[in-house]
Protein backbone atom coordinates (compact mmCIF):
# COMPACT_ATOMS: atom_id res chain seq x y z
CA UNK A 1 0.00 0.00 0.00
CA UNK A 2 2.83 2.42 0.94
CA UNK A 3 4.93 1.49 -1.50
CA UNK A 4 2.29 1.80 -4.20
CA UNK A 5 1.59 5.20 -2.99
CA UNK A 6 5.20 6.26 -3.17
CA UNK A 7 5.08 5.00 -6.47
CA UNK A 8 1.98 6.90 -7.50
CA UNK A 9 3.80 10.06 -6.37
CA UNK A 10 7.01 9.94 -7.71
CA UNK A 11 5.12 9.40 -11.19
CA UNK A 12 3.13 12.28 -10.31
CA UNK A 13 6.46 14.55 -9.64
CA UNK A 14 7.15 12.85 -12.63
CA UNK A 15 4.48 14.53 -14.88
CA UNK A 16 4.91 17.59 -13.35
CA UNK A 17 8.89 18.24 -14.29
CA UNK A 18 7.24 16.98 -17.66
CA UNK A 19 5.39 20.06 -17.91
CA UNK A 20 7.91 22.09 -16.43
CA UNK A 21 10.55 21.00 -18.87
CA UNK A 22 7.99 21.54 -21.78
CA UNK A 23 5.50 24.12 -20.61
CA UNK A 24 2.68 22.63 -21.89
CA UNK A 25 -1.06 23.96 -20.47
CA UNK A 26 -1.84 19.86 -19.98
CA UNK A 27 -1.15 19.50 -16.44
CA UNK A 28 1.21 17.41 -14.25
CA UNK A 29 -1.33 14.87 -12.97
CA UNK A 30 -2.52 14.08 -16.59
CA UNK A 31 0.77 13.40 -17.67
CA UNK A 32 1.61 11.52 -15.18
CA UNK A 33 -1.36 9.55 -15.72
CA UNK A 34 -0.31 8.85 -18.76
CA UNK A 35 3.39 8.10 -17.88
CA UNK A 36 2.37 5.29 -15.85
CA UNK A 37 0.02 4.15 -18.17
CA UNK A 38 3.17 3.68 -20.25
CA UNK A 39 4.77 2.07 -17.60
CA UNK A 40 2.53 -0.42 -16.61
CA UNK A 41 1.93 -1.24 -20.45
CA UNK A 42 5.27 -2.24 -20.68
CA UNK A 43 5.28 -4.00 -17.47
CA UNK A 44 2.16 -6.36 -17.86
CA UNK A 45 1.38 -7.13 -14.22
CA UNK A 46 0.96 -4.37 -11.86
CA UNK A 47 2.70 -4.37 -8.96
CA UNK A 48 -0.11 -5.53 -6.23
CA UNK A 49 0.79 -2.29 -3.86
CA UNK A 50 0.27 -0.03 -6.61
CA UNK A 51 -3.15 -1.85 -7.06
CA UNK A 52 -4.21 -1.70 -3.94
CA UNK A 53 -3.29 2.12 -3.42
CA UNK A 54 -5.25 3.26 -6.67
CA UNK A 55 -8.48 1.36 -6.07
CA UNK A 56 -8.57 3.38 -1.94
CA UNK A 57 -7.99 6.22 -3.61
CA UNK A 58 -10.26 5.76 -6.22
CA UNK A 59 -13.27 4.30 -4.37
CA UNK A 60 -13.36 7.64 -2.74
CA UNK A 61 -12.91 10.03 -5.78
CA UNK A 62 -15.25 12.37 -5.22
CA UNK A 63 -13.88 13.68 -1.28
CA UNK A 64 -11.06 15.22 -3.41
CA UNK A 65 -13.38 17.64 -5.72
CA UNK A 66 -14.87 18.70 -2.45
CA UNK A 67 -12.10 21.82 -1.56
CA UNK A 68 -12.18 23.21 -5.01
CA UNK A 69 -15.64 23.15 -5.44
CA UNK A 70 -16.50 24.96 -2.08
CA UNK A 71 -14.63 28.08 -3.74
CA UNK A 72 -17.39 28.65 -5.70
CA UNK A 73 -19.09 30.64 -3.01
CA UNK A 74 -16.27 33.35 -3.42
CA UNK A 75 -18.01 33.94 -7.14
CA UNK A 76 -21.83 33.78 -5.62
CA UNK A 77 -22.38 37.48 -6.98
CA UNK A 78 -21.13 37.39 -10.58
CA UNK A 79 -22.73 34.25 -10.76
CA UNK A 80 -26.15 35.32 -9.97
CA UNK A 81 -25.99 38.36 -12.15
CA UNK A 82 -25.61 36.09 -15.69
CA UNK A 83 -27.58 33.21 -13.66
CA UNK A 84 -29.87 31.93 -16.88
CA UNK A 85 -27.04 32.40 -19.57
CA UNK A 86 -24.43 30.06 -17.81
CA UNK A 87 -26.65 27.57 -16.41
CA UNK A 88 -28.82 27.18 -19.46
CA UNK A 89 -25.52 26.98 -21.46
CA UNK A 90 -24.30 24.40 -18.50
CA UNK A 91 -27.05 21.88 -18.87
CA UNK A 92 -27.57 22.19 -22.56
CA UNK A 93 -23.96 21.35 -23.86
CA UNK A 94 -23.72 19.02 -21.03
CA UNK A 95 -26.51 17.09 -22.30
CA UNK A 96 -25.64 17.42 -25.71
CA UNK A 97 -21.88 16.21 -24.65
CA UNK A 98 -23.01 13.24 -23.20
CA UNK A 99 -25.76 12.21 -25.87
CA UNK A 100 -24.15 12.20 -28.89
CA UNK A 101 -21.20 10.33 -27.97
CA UNK A 102 -23.44 7.75 -26.15
CA UNK A 103 -26.00 7.60 -29.31
CA UNK A 104 -22.54 7.14 -31.38
CA UNK A 105 -21.13 3.78 -29.17
CA UNK A 106 -24.13 2.55 -28.80
CA UNK A 107 -24.55 2.17 -32.68
CA UNK A 108 -21.14 1.26 -33.33
CA UNK A 109 -20.11 -1.19 -30.44
CA UNK A 110 -23.46 -3.07 -30.25
CA UNK A 111 -26.09 -2.65 -27.41
CA UNK A 112 -24.82 -5.54 -25.15
CA UNK A 113 -24.57 -5.82 -21.70
CA UNK A 114 -21.16 -5.99 -20.89
CA UNK A 115 -20.39 -7.14 -17.55
CA UNK A 116 -17.33 -9.85 -17.85
CA UNK A 117 -16.37 -12.96 -16.11
CA UNK A 118 -17.30 -13.79 -12.25
CA UNK A 119 -18.76 -9.74 -11.55
CA UNK A 120 -22.31 -10.10 -12.46
CA UNK A 121 -23.66 -11.12 -9.42
CA UNK A 122 -21.53 -8.33 -7.18
CA UNK A 123 -21.58 -5.47 -9.19
CA UNK A 124 -24.22 -5.28 -11.18
CA UNK A 125 -27.06 -4.18 -10.07
CA UNK A 126 -30.46 -5.06 -10.91
CA UNK A 127 -31.41 -1.33 -12.70
CA UNK A 128 -28.87 0.02 -14.69
CA UNK A 129 -28.11 3.34 -12.74
CA UNK B 1 -15.57 33.02 33.31
CA UNK B 2 -16.33 30.09 35.82
CA UNK B 3 -13.01 28.20 36.58
CA UNK B 4 -12.72 25.09 35.20
CA UNK B 5 -15.63 25.58 32.51
CA UNK B 6 -13.17 26.36 29.02
CA UNK B 7 -13.72 29.39 27.21
CA UNK B 8 -15.44 28.40 23.95
CA UNK B 9 -15.29 31.17 22.04
CA UNK B 10 -11.75 31.35 22.36
CA UNK B 11 -11.36 27.07 21.92
CA UNK B 12 -13.68 27.80 18.45
CA UNK B 13 -10.74 30.64 17.25
CA UNK B 14 -8.40 28.82 17.75
CA UNK B 15 -9.68 25.62 15.77
CA UNK B 16 -11.20 27.46 13.41
CA UNK B 17 -7.74 29.26 12.28
CA UNK B 18 -5.83 25.72 12.49
CA UNK B 19 -5.73 23.44 9.15
CA UNK B 20 -7.28 20.67 11.68
CA UNK B 21 -10.86 22.63 11.08
CA UNK B 22 -10.71 22.04 7.09
CA UNK B 23 -9.74 18.62 7.06
CA UNK B 24 -11.89 17.84 9.82
CA UNK B 25 -14.95 19.64 8.52
CA UNK B 26 -14.03 18.52 4.75
CA UNK B 27 -13.82 14.58 6.16
CA UNK B 28 -16.88 14.49 8.33
CA UNK B 29 -18.77 16.20 5.21
CA UNK B 30 -17.74 13.65 2.79
CA UNK B 31 -18.76 10.87 5.28
CA UNK B 32 -21.82 12.29 6.30
CA UNK B 33 -23.18 12.44 2.42
CA UNK B 34 -21.47 8.94 1.35
CA UNK B 35 -24.02 7.65 4.24
CA UNK B 36 -26.47 9.76 2.76
CA UNK B 37 -25.24 8.54 -0.66
CA UNK B 38 -25.62 4.85 0.32
CA UNK B 39 -29.12 4.85 2.15
CA UNK B 40 -30.76 6.61 -0.83
CA UNK B 41 -29.42 3.36 -3.00
CA UNK B 42 -27.13 5.72 -5.17
CA UNK B 43 -29.73 7.90 -6.40
CA UNK B 44 -27.96 10.47 -8.48
CA UNK B 45 -29.87 13.68 -7.18
CA UNK B 46 -27.69 12.51 -3.70
CA UNK B 47 -24.97 13.03 -5.34
CA UNK B 48 -22.08 13.25 -2.33
CA UNK B 49 -19.97 16.24 -3.96
CA UNK B 50 -23.06 18.20 -3.99
CA UNK B 51 -24.36 17.30 -0.52
CA UNK B 52 -20.95 17.69 1.23
CA UNK B 53 -19.87 21.02 -0.62
CA UNK B 54 -23.37 22.64 0.16
CA UNK B 55 -23.13 21.63 3.54
CA UNK B 56 -19.14 23.29 4.28
CA UNK B 57 -20.64 26.29 2.66
CA UNK B 58 -23.12 26.47 4.55
CA UNK B 59 -20.91 26.26 7.93
CA UNK B 60 -18.28 28.58 6.65
CA UNK B 61 -21.06 30.81 6.00
CA UNK B 62 -22.50 30.66 9.38
CA UNK B 63 -19.82 30.35 10.86
CA UNK B 64 -18.27 33.37 9.13
CA UNK B 65 -14.91 31.60 8.41
CA UNK B 66 -13.29 32.37 4.98
CA UNK B 67 -12.59 29.58 2.43
CA UNK B 68 -8.75 30.68 2.16
CA UNK B 69 -9.13 29.75 6.03
CA UNK B 70 -10.97 26.42 5.16
CA UNK B 71 -8.87 25.72 2.23
CA UNK B 72 -5.30 25.83 4.54
CA UNK B 73 -6.45 22.51 5.99
CA UNK B 74 -8.74 21.14 3.04
CA UNK B 75 -5.14 21.54 0.59
CA UNK B 76 -4.22 18.24 2.02
CA UNK B 77 -7.70 16.49 0.38
CA UNK B 78 -7.32 18.95 -2.76
CA UNK B 79 -3.71 18.00 -3.02
CA UNK B 80 -4.41 14.16 -3.37
CA UNK B 81 -6.69 14.92 -6.67
CA UNK B 82 -3.41 15.25 -8.21
CA UNK B 83 -1.98 11.64 -7.13
CA UNK B 84 -5.95 10.00 -7.74
CA UNK B 85 -5.78 11.34 -10.57
CA UNK B 86 -2.52 9.54 -11.64
CA UNK B 87 -3.97 6.16 -10.06
CA UNK B 88 -6.59 6.52 -12.86
CA UNK B 89 -3.77 4.78 -15.23
CA UNK B 90 -3.93 1.65 -13.20
CA UNK B 91 -7.33 0.25 -14.27
CA UNK B 92 -7.01 1.89 -17.74
CA UNK B 93 -3.99 -0.45 -17.79
CA UNK B 94 -6.18 -3.31 -17.06
CA UNK B 95 -8.29 -2.42 -20.15
CA UNK B 96 -5.56 -2.18 -22.34
CA UNK B 97 -5.98 -5.14 -25.18
CA UNK B 98 -9.80 -4.00 -25.57
CA UNK B 99 -8.98 -0.39 -26.06
CA UNK B 100 -6.46 -1.39 -28.18
CA UNK B 101 -9.36 -2.88 -30.40
CA UNK B 102 -11.81 -0.32 -29.92
CA UNK B 103 -9.76 2.58 -30.23
CA UNK B 104 -11.55 4.08 -33.33
CA UNK B 105 -14.83 4.69 -32.37
CA UNK B 106 -13.92 6.14 -28.57
CA UNK B 107 -11.73 8.57 -30.32
CA UNK B 108 -14.33 9.82 -32.93
CA UNK B 109 -17.19 9.62 -29.79
CA UNK B 110 -14.43 11.92 -27.27
CA UNK B 111 -14.50 14.36 -30.85
CA UNK B 112 -17.54 14.34 -31.19
CA UNK B 113 -18.53 15.57 -27.33
CA UNK B 114 -16.11 17.68 -27.46
CA UNK B 115 -17.52 19.76 -30.50
CA UNK B 116 -20.70 19.45 -29.21
CA UNK B 117 -19.88 20.62 -25.63
CA UNK B 118 -18.23 24.03 -26.93
CA UNK B 119 -20.52 24.71 -29.79
CA UNK B 120 -23.65 24.73 -27.82
CA UNK B 121 -22.16 25.94 -24.67
CA UNK B 122 -20.90 29.11 -26.35
CA UNK B 123 -24.60 29.50 -28.94
CA UNK B 124 -26.91 29.22 -25.97
CA UNK B 125 -24.31 31.64 -23.91
CA UNK B 126 -24.69 33.96 -26.66
CA UNK B 127 -28.02 33.43 -27.32
CA UNK B 128 -28.84 34.52 -23.61
CA UNK B 129 -26.67 37.68 -23.98
CA UNK B 130 -23.94 36.65 -21.85
CA UNK B 131 -20.72 38.57 -21.46
CA UNK B 132 -17.80 37.98 -23.49
CA UNK B 133 -15.99 36.92 -20.73
CA UNK B 134 -18.38 34.61 -19.88
CA UNK B 135 -18.88 32.74 -23.14
CA UNK B 136 -15.14 32.28 -23.55
CA UNK B 137 -14.93 30.82 -20.07
CA UNK B 138 -17.95 28.49 -21.03
CA UNK B 139 -16.25 26.89 -23.68
CA UNK B 140 -13.83 25.00 -21.95
CA UNK B 141 -16.41 23.50 -19.29
CA UNK B 142 -16.32 20.22 -20.22
CA UNK B 143 -12.59 19.51 -20.27
CA UNK B 144 -11.27 18.43 -16.99
CA UNK B 145 -10.81 21.93 -14.82
CA UNK B 146 -7.05 22.50 -14.86
CA UNK B 147 -7.04 21.87 -18.45
CA UNK B 148 -9.57 24.14 -19.26
CA UNK B 149 -8.80 26.75 -16.49
CA UNK B 150 -5.45 27.29 -18.75
CA UNK B 151 -7.41 27.21 -21.93
CA UNK B 152 -9.76 29.43 -20.82
CA UNK B 153 -7.35 32.19 -20.61
CA UNK B 154 -6.17 31.51 -24.06
CA UNK B 155 -9.08 32.36 -25.32
CA UNK B 156 -10.39 35.44 -23.22
CA UNK B 157 -11.84 33.76 -20.51
CA UNK B 158 -11.38 33.95 -17.10
CA UNK B 159 -9.00 30.79 -15.11
CA UNK B 160 -11.26 31.41 -12.16
CA UNK B 161 -14.72 31.33 -13.74
CA UNK B 162 -13.65 28.58 -15.67
CA UNK B 163 -13.11 26.57 -12.77
CA UNK B 164 -16.72 26.98 -11.34
CA UNK B 165 -17.84 26.15 -15.19
CA UNK B 166 -16.15 23.14 -14.59
CA UNK B 167 -17.43 21.98 -11.51
CA UNK B 168 -21.13 22.84 -12.67
CA UNK B 169 -20.92 20.70 -15.23
CA UNK B 170 -19.38 17.86 -13.49
CA UNK B 171 -22.26 17.83 -11.18
CA UNK B 172 -24.44 18.76 -13.75
CA UNK B 173 -23.32 15.75 -15.85
CA UNK B 174 -23.11 13.64 -12.36
CA UNK B 175 -27.06 14.27 -11.64
CA UNK B 176 -28.08 13.79 -15.42
CA UNK B 177 -25.82 10.36 -16.52
CA UNK B 178 -28.40 8.17 -15.42
CA UNK B 179 -31.99 9.55 -16.01
CA UNK B 180 -30.41 10.04 -20.00
CA UNK B 181 -28.48 6.64 -20.25
CA UNK B 182 -31.46 4.91 -19.12
CA UNK B 183 -34.08 6.90 -21.12
CA UNK B 184 -31.44 5.80 -24.41
CA UNK B 185 -31.41 2.40 -23.06
CA UNK B 186 -27.89 1.89 -22.93
CA UNK B 187 -27.12 -1.71 -21.66
CA UNK B 188 -23.07 -1.58 -21.81
CA UNK B 189 -21.66 0.29 -18.72
CA UNK B 190 -18.39 0.92 -20.95
CA UNK B 191 -20.37 2.59 -23.24
CA UNK B 192 -22.12 4.19 -20.44
CA UNK B 193 -18.96 5.47 -18.52
CA UNK B 194 -17.39 6.99 -21.17
CA UNK B 195 -20.12 8.94 -22.33
CA UNK B 196 -20.42 10.34 -18.88
CA UNK B 197 -16.80 11.19 -19.10
CA UNK B 198 -16.84 13.06 -22.32
CA UNK B 199 -19.49 15.41 -20.85
CA UNK B 200 -18.50 15.60 -17.11
CA UNK B 201 -15.31 15.00 -16.52
CA UNK B 202 -13.69 14.37 -12.70
CA UNK B 203 -17.40 14.70 -11.19
CA UNK B 204 -18.91 12.64 -14.04
CA UNK B 205 -15.66 9.96 -13.53
CA UNK B 206 -16.27 9.83 -9.74
CA UNK B 207 -19.95 8.74 -9.77
CA UNK B 208 -19.11 6.81 -12.63
CA UNK B 209 -16.70 4.72 -10.01
CA UNK B 210 -19.54 4.66 -7.42
CA UNK B 211 -22.33 2.44 -9.36
CA UNK B 212 -19.44 0.30 -11.34
CA UNK B 213 -16.08 -0.19 -12.14
CA UNK B 214 -16.15 -0.90 -15.63
CA UNK B 215 -17.97 2.30 -16.42
CA UNK B 216 -15.70 4.43 -14.07
CA UNK B 217 -12.61 2.71 -15.93
CA UNK B 218 -13.84 4.09 -19.44
CA UNK B 219 -14.75 7.46 -17.37
CA UNK B 220 -11.50 8.19 -17.13
CA UNK B 221 -10.41 7.02 -20.20
CA UNK B 222 -13.04 9.46 -22.11
CA UNK B 223 -11.87 12.11 -19.61
CA UNK B 224 -8.10 12.46 -20.14
CA UNK B 225 -8.58 11.72 -23.99
CA UNK B 226 -10.90 14.55 -23.73
CA UNK B 227 -8.50 16.71 -21.90
CA UNK B 228 -5.22 15.54 -24.14
CA UNK B 229 -7.68 16.85 -27.31
CA UNK B 230 -8.51 20.13 -25.46
CA UNK B 231 -5.45 21.12 -24.71
CA UNK B 232 -4.29 20.41 -27.86
CA UNK B 233 -7.54 21.62 -29.81
CA UNK B 234 -9.45 23.90 -27.97
CA UNK B 235 -7.38 26.89 -27.84
CA UNK B 236 -8.00 27.03 -31.67
CA UNK B 237 -11.21 25.30 -31.70
CA UNK B 238 -12.44 27.55 -29.03
CA UNK B 239 -11.40 30.70 -30.63
CA UNK B 240 -12.69 30.14 -34.25
CA UNK B 241 -16.41 29.00 -32.81
CA UNK B 242 -16.50 32.35 -30.03
CA UNK B 243 -15.88 33.95 -33.54
CA UNK B 244 -18.05 32.49 -35.77
CA UNK B 245 -21.20 31.98 -33.31
CA UNK B 246 -20.69 35.56 -31.08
Amino acid sequence: MLRGLALLLVFQSLGEVAVRATGTVVPGPVVGMVLLFVFLVARKNPPESLVQAADGLLSHLAIFYIPAAVGVMLYAKPLAEQGLAWFAAIVVSTLGAMLLPALLLKRWLGNQPDTPRGESATSSEGTRR
Amino acid sequence: MKPGLPNLAEIWVYLAATPLFGLTLTLVAYVAADALYQKFDKHPFANPVLISVSGVVAVLTLSGVPYQTYFEGAQFVHFLLGTATVALAVPLARLWSELKARALPLLCAVALGGAASVLLAVGTATLLGASPVFVASLATKSVTAPIAMGIAEQIGGSPTLAAVFTLMTGICGALMATPLLNALGMKDWSARGYAVGVAAHGMGTARAWSVHPRAGAYASLAMGLHGILGALLLPYVGKWVIGFVA
